[in-house]
C-alpha cells in the first residue's frame, strides 16, 4: 500500500560535500512495460523531493506505480521488460539513472535502502533468515557476526515477526504463509504511515494525486481519491454502518481513461475531467492563505477540501 | 443483527458438552436428518467444546518417535449463533486457522468436539461428512493461490455442483454459475476466462461466489480481504455482509486486522497462544476489554486519523510470543504481562465471566480468561 | 544472497527504510479482465509462437518426424542394396541434393544419403516412445508417492533411488545382453525400464507442493474425491514441470539410443539406424571420415533440436515467467 522513503544526513566526510539542494530528488519520472497487451504506462510523470532528515511515504493500490517508481530509484527494475523513457533520479544532484554501476551501487547500499514487503520469499531457502538479514549488515556496515545477527532480530522484530530472537536461526520456509503477510501488512496500513511518516505522496495510475504533509492529508483530503480511500479503512473506535467503497477498479494502465485517469471512479466528475489531464495545483485555504506542501492533481480540488 | 449481539450470547460461563443436544449415533441416517433440518435466527449452529490440535514434533528418519508437540489449539470452546458473525482476532501463530482448519474437517483435531446442530462433525466420515461440507464452507485469504489457474471461472465456480451433483441438475448448472457471478458483482459473460485474467479483488469475488454455490449455512473466512487493496477490501467487506443478509449466513470472521474485525463482527474472541482469552460481543470487547492482552493488542492498532490518536494509551508488550511447544505453565500470557503474580503461573484462568463482574449490568461481564480482570478503554482517547 | 535483499539496510544513525511491495510489473493490469478467455496453457502457445529457438527447433523437429515417418519422399534409394563394385567407399558428391550418392556411399557400397534418412525412423521412434513410456511410468508412481505421502512414499521414493543409482549404459548392457533378439523394442523397453525415475522424481516433487495450495484444500474443503483432486486439480498443474522435463529428455534418449547401437548392444543389422552407422564408420574414420562423420552429425542435430525444444517450451511454461 505504501513506499516510505526516509533519508537523513550521512555524518562523516561524505557528507560535508558541499550540496545544498534535495537530498533525493525524482524529476519527470517515466517508467513502462512491454506487455503481451501493449505498452502499459506504470509512472506517468512523477515528480518529488525528499530532504535530509524527512520521510515521505507514497500512498498507492497495487498498480498504482509506487513501488515502480522506487524500483526505478534503487535502479533494480528489470529491464526488459521495464524502460525507463525519460526523467531523472537526483541524489545530491547526481543523476543516478545514468550513472556507473559502481557508484549506483554504493549509494544503494549506503544512502538510501528499501525493504521489501515479500522479504522472506525472496530469500535463499538454504541460508537461515539470520544469517541472511545479518549479511547485508556485515557486508555493508562491516558489522561483525554479532552485531549483524543483533541488527537482524530488530529488523524481524520491525516488521512483527513474533518470537525474533529464538526464529533468526530458522529457515525461510519454516516462517508461515500468515508472518511473511505480516510484512505487507504494516505497509498497507496507513495507521503506519501516520505514525512514521512526515509528508505523504498519493500515487493513482502512475501519477501523484495528491501530496501533503501527514496530518493533515488525514483531516483534509484534497482529492477524491484520497477521500475515498480514507472513508474505505472501517474504524476500531466505532461500528460503522456500510463502508464507503471507491466504485470499480484501478485502471488497466496498457489503456489508462484520458482526462484524469480517476474520473470513471470519481463521484465529481465532470466532463473537464474526461478531456483535461489535471497538474498537481497548490493546495489554499477559502481565503488564499497558502497551505506548504500540498498540492492536488483535481480540477475541483476546491470544493473537495472545502465543499 | 446488532440486537442479537447484545442480547442472545452467554453472559454465563463457558458452556459445557451438556447444554448440547446431542446426536447419539453420527453415521446414522438420523445424523444427515439433524444437519439438514433448519435452525432459528439466534440459536447456536455451531458449538465448539474443548477443542485441541497438537501438531506432533518427531525425529528419526525411519522409525518415528514423537519428542514434543506444537500446541496449535488447545482446548478452545465457543458457540456460533445462527445469522451471526463471529470475529476470531490474534497475532499470526495464535492457532486461529487451525481453528478454521478444524472447523472445515481438513485436520483431524486431536481432541473435542464441533457440534454442528448437535452432530459431533469430528467423528464423521463419508455420506454424513460430505452432508456436512455443503453446508459449512470456506474463503481463502489469498485469492492468488486459492483458484486451481488452469481452470475456467466456470468451472471453479461449478466445481461444488460436480462435487454434489444432487444441489443442481446438469442443465441447469452452466445458469447457476452465471446467476453466482452476478450475485458477487461480476459480468457473467466471465464464464470462461481464466483466474489470471481477474485482478485481486475480482478473484476473491469467484472465491466467494464459490463458498455461496452450495447454499452453505456457515462460511468459514480466513483472512479473506488481508491481501486485497484497501479500496477493495470494503468493496468485498461490504458485499460479505449484503450477502450474509441475502442468504442468511453465519460467519467465522478470522483476521488480525482489528478495525475490519470491528466493523463486520457481532461477536469476537481474542486467541493466544492456542486459547481464547477473551469473547464478548463487539462492544464488550473493543469498548470494554477486560483481559490484559486484548487492550495490549487494542492499544497497538495504528489508528489513522491523527485527532483520534492523540491522548490514547500504547500498552507495550515484553519479551516474545512464546513457543507453542513449550508454552508458559497457568496463563499463557503471564511472561508478557504486566499484572502478572505468582497465581498466573500456578493456576490457569479459565474462559468465564469474571467474578467481580459476575450478576452485575456492565458491558465488562463478559468471558475473560484473566484472575485479574478488570476494565481498562484502550481504544477511545482519554 | 539476492541482490534484492542485498539492499535490505538499515542504519541506526542514518535511518533509510523503504517498506515496499514487489509485485511483478507484469501483473499492472489490474482492471477488468480484458480480451478472451486465455488459459495458461493458450498464453504458453502465444509465447512459443513468437520464440525463434521454438520455431527453429520445432522446423527441425517436424522435417525429422517426416522423414521418419515417409522416407520415400525424401529418396527413392534403398538403404540396404549394396553395391561393391560401383561404389565402394564413394565419397560424397556434395551438390548432388538428395541424390543417392549425395553423402557419398559405405563400406559395402550403400548409399549413406538414403540409410540417413531410413535411420532416423529408429531413432524417433526410440525417442518418442521411451519418453511417453517414462512419462506415464513416471507421473503414476511420482503422484502416488506425492498424494498419498506416508509409507507408500518411503517405499516408492527408494525404489526410485535404487533405479536411478544404476549406471544407465551399464544397466542397458545388462538388460540388453539378456534379450537374443536387438529389434527397436527390446532397446525401447531397456531405456524405458531405467529412465522413468527423473519423472518420478519430478511429478513428486510437483505434487507436494501443488497438494498444499490453497485450491486444492478447497476441493477437499467441498467434498471432493481422491480422483476428482488427482485429476481436476493436480495433475494438471504438475503436468507443464513433467512437460519440460520429458521434451529435454527425449534428446538424450535418442542420444543413448546411438551410443548402446555404437557400442553393438543396442539396434542391429538389419535395422536401420544412425547409431550402428557410427559404428560401422569408425574403421574407416581415417581414408573415409564422411562414413562417421554424416551419421553423426544427425544425431547431434537430432538430439540438439529436441533440447532446444524443451528449452523454448520451459521458458514458456515456467509460472515465474508469468
Amino acid at each position: 500500500m505504501t513506499t516510505t522513503a526516509k533519508t537523513a544526513t550521512v555524518p562523516g566526510p561524505r557528507a560535508a560535500a558541499d550540496y545544498d539542494g534535495h537530498l533525493l530528488e525524482v524529476r519527470d519520472l517515466h517508467v513502462e512495460f512491454h506487455t503481451r497487451d501493449g505498452v502499459a504506462k506504470a509512472v506517468n510523470g512523477v515528480n518529488y523531493t525528499v530532504d535530509a532528515g524527512e520521510t515521505l511515504a507514497v500512498l498507492g493500490e497495487s498498480g498504482s506505480g509506487k513501488s515502480v517508481t522506487a524500483q526505478a530509484i534503487m535502479g533494480i527494475l528489470d529491464m526488459p521488460p521495464g524502460r525507463i523513457p525519460q526523467g531523472e533520479v537526483l541524489f545530491r544532484g547526481q543523476d543516478m539513472l545514468t550513472m556507473g554501476k559502481e557508484e549506483r551501487r554504493k549509494i544503494r547500499g549506503q544512502k538510501i535502502a528499501m525493504i521489501f514487503q515479500d522479504a522472506l520469499s525472496s530469500l535463499n531457502p538454504v541460508l537461515s533468515v539470520g544469517y541472511q538479514l545479518g549479511e547485508m549488515f556485515r557486508v555493508h556496515q562491516g558489522l561483525s557476526k554479532k552485531e549483524a545477527k543483533a541488527k537482524a532480530i530488530e529488523l524481524m522484530e520491525r516488521v512483527k515477526i513474533p518470537a525474533a530472537k529464538e526464529r533468526v536461526n530458522d529457515y525461510p520456509h519454516q516462517f508461515s504463509g500468515g508472518m511473511r503477510m505480516g510484512l505487507i501488512l504494516i505497509t498497507h496500513d496507513l495507521g503506519v504511515v501516520a505514525d512514521v511518516a512526515d509528508k505523504i505522496a498519493v500515487m493513482y495510475a502512475g501519477r501523484i494525486v495528491e501530496t501533503a504533509p501527514v496530518h493533515e492529508l488525514y483531516a483534509r483530503p484534497a482529492h477524491p481519491y484520497t477521500r475515498g480511500l480514507l472513508d474505505s479503512i472501517p474504524r476500531l473506535d466505532q461500528k460503522g454502518q456500510e463502508l464507503y467503497a471507491i466504485k470499480g477498479l484501478p485502471p488497466n494502465l496498457t489503456r489508462i481513461p484520458s482526462g484524469c485517469a480517476f474520473n470513471p471512479r470519481c463521484p465529481m466528475a465532470q466532463d473537464i475531467c474526461r478531456t483535461e489531464v489535471p497538474t498537481l495545483a497548490p493546495v489554499t485555504e477559502q481565503d488564499g492563505t497558502d497551505l506548504p506542501g500540498r498540492g492536488s492533481a483535481c480540477h475541483f480540488w476546491k470544493e473537495t477540501i472545502h465543499g | 443483527m446488532a440486537d442479537l449481539a447484545k442480547n442472545e450470547p452467554a453472559a454465563e460461563a463457558t458452556p459445557n458438552v451438556s447444554d448440547v443436544d446431542v446426536v447419539a449415533d453420527p453415521t446414522k441416517d438420523e445424523a444427515i436428518a439433524a444437519i439438514t433440518a433448519p435452525v432459528e435466527r439466534g440459536e447456536p449452529i455451531l458449538q465448539v467444546r474443548n477443542l485441541v490440535k497438537h501438531f506432533p514434533l518427531t525425529q528419526g528418519i525411519l522409525f518415528k518417535k514423537q519428542i514434543g508437540a506444537v500446541k496449535a489449539v488447545d482446548g478452545i470452546s465457543f458457540d456460533l449463533y445462527q445469522g451471526e458473525t463471529l470475529g476470531i482476532v490474534g497475532e499470526s501463530g495464535c492457532g486461529k486457522s487451525t481453528v478454521a482448519k478444524l472447523l472445515m474437517t481438513l485436520e483431524t483435531a486431536t481432541s473435542g468436539e464441533v457440534f454442528y446442530k448437535g452432530t459431533d462433525i469430528t467423528k464423521l466420515s463419508g455420506r454424513a461428512l460430505k452432508a456436512v461440507r455443503r453446508n459449512i464452507q470456506m474463503v481463502f485469504q489469498d485469492p492468488y493461490t486459492s483458484l486451481n489457474p488452469r481452470m475456467t471461472v466456470g468451472d471453479i465456480i461449478g466445481e461444488p455442483f460436480e462435487i454434489h451433483p444432487e444441489v443442481a441438475p446438469k442443465g441447469d448448472r452452466r445458469r447457476r454459475v452465471q446467476e453466482l457471478l452476478d450475485v458477487v458483482g461480476l459480468n457473467p459473460e466471465y464464464i470462461n476466462r481464466y483466474p489470471h485474467q481477474f485482478s485481486g479483488g475480482q478473484r476473491q469475488r469467484i472465491g466467494i461466489a464459490r463458498g455461496l454455490a452450495l447454499n452453505p449455512e456457515i462460511i468459514v473466512c480466513d483472512e479473506p480481504v488481508s491481501a486485497l487493496d484497501v479500496s477493495v477490501q470494503a468493496q468485498v467487506v461490504n458485499l460479505m455482509e449484503k450477502l450474509q443478509d441475502e442468504f442468511n449466513l453465519s460467519y467465522l470472521f478470522i483476521a488480525h486486522d482489528l478495525s475490519i474485525v470491528r466493523h463486520i463482527s457481532d461477536r469476537v474472541g481474542v486467541m493466544y497462544l492456542g486459547k481464547m482469552a477473551e469473547i464478548g460481543s463487539d462492544e464488550q470487547i473493543y469498548d470494554h476489554p477486560t483481559h490484559p492482552y486484548t487492550q495490549a493488542l487494542l492499544s497497538a492498532v495504528p489508528v489513522p486519523d491523527p485527532a483520534s490518536r492523540e491522548g490514547r494509551e500504547r500498552i507495550i508488550l515484553t519479551g516474545d510470543v512464546p513457543s507453542p511447544a513449550n508454552p508458559p505453565s497457568g496463563c499463557r500470557f503471564r511472561t508478557r504481562c504486566w499484572k502478572a503474580e505468582e497465581r498466573c503461573a500456578t493456576e490457569e484462568p479459565l474462559l468465564a465471566v469474571p467474578q467481580r463482574f459476575t450478576g452485575k449490568d456492565t458491558p465488562a461481564a463478559h468471558e475473560s480468561a484473566c484472575h485479574f480482570a478488570e476494565e481498562k478503554d484502550v481504544v477511545h482517547a482519554a | 544472497m539476492p541482490d534484492k535483499t542485498a539492499d535490505m539496510e538499515k542504519k541506526t544513525e542514518e535511518k533509510a527504510v523503504m517498506p515496499s511491495s514487489t509485485e511483478v510489473p507484469l501483473t499492472l493490469d489490474a482492471g477488468p479482465a480484458p480480451g478472451k478467455p486465455r488459459s495458461l496453457w493458450s498464453d504458453a502457445w502465444h509465447d512459443l509462437r513468437r520464440s525463434p529457438l521454438f520455431v527453429v527447433s520445432a522446423l527441425m523437429i517436424l522435417f525429422l518426424i517426416v522423414m521418419a515417418i515417409w522416407p520415400g519422399l525424401f529418396t527413392g534409394a534403398s538403404p540396404r542394396d549394396s553395391d561393391l563394385k560401383n561404389h565402394f567407399l564413394q565419397h560424397p558428391n556434395w551438390t548432388h541434393f538428395f541424390q543417392a550418392d549425395w553423402f557419398g556411399y559405405d563400406l559395402q557400397g550403400r548409399s549413406i544419403y538414403a540409410r540417413v534418412v531410413h535411420g532416423a525412423r529408429a531413432s524417433i521412434a526410440v525417442g518418442v516412445v521411451v519418453t511417453l513410456a517414462v512419462t506415464i511410468i513416471g507421473t503414476i508412481v511420482g503422484m502416488v508417492a506425492g498424494y498419498f505421502g506416508g509409507w507408500v512414499d518411503s517405499l516408492l521414493s527408494r525404489l526410485t533411488d535404487v533405479f536411478f543409482g544404476v549406471p544407465f549404459i551399464v544397466g542397458a548392457m545388462v538388460i540388453l545382453t539378456t534379450f537374443e533378439e536387438r529389434a527397436v523394442w527390446v532397446v525401447i523397453l531397456a531405456l524405458a525400464f531405467l529412465g522413468w525415475t527423473q519423472i518420478a522424481r519430478v511429478a513428486r516433487g510437483a505434487v507436494i507442493t501443488i497438494k498444499q495450495s490453497d485450491y486444492v484444500v478447497a476441493a477437499r474443503a467441498l467434498g471432493a474425491s481422491t480422483s476428482r483432486i488427482m485429476f481436476k486439480h493436480i495433475l494438471p498443474n504438475a503436468m507443464a514441470p513433467i512437460i519440460v522435463v520429458a521434451t529435454i529428455a527425449l534428446g538424450g534418449y535418442i542420444g543413448a539410443e546411438a551410443t548402446l547401437s555404437y557400442l553393438g548392444i543396442g539396434l542391429a543389422e538389419p535395422t536401420v539406424s544412425w547409431g550402428i552407422d557410427v559404428a560401422s564408420g569408425k574403421d574407416q574414420l581415417r581414408n573415409a571420415p564422411f562414413v562417421l562423420m554424416i551419421p553423426s552429425v544427425m544425431v547431434a542435430i537430432t538430439v540438439l533440436s529436441f533440447l532446444m525444444f524443451g528449452d523454448a517450451v520451459r521458458n514458456a511454461l515456467d509460472p515465474k515467467m508469468r
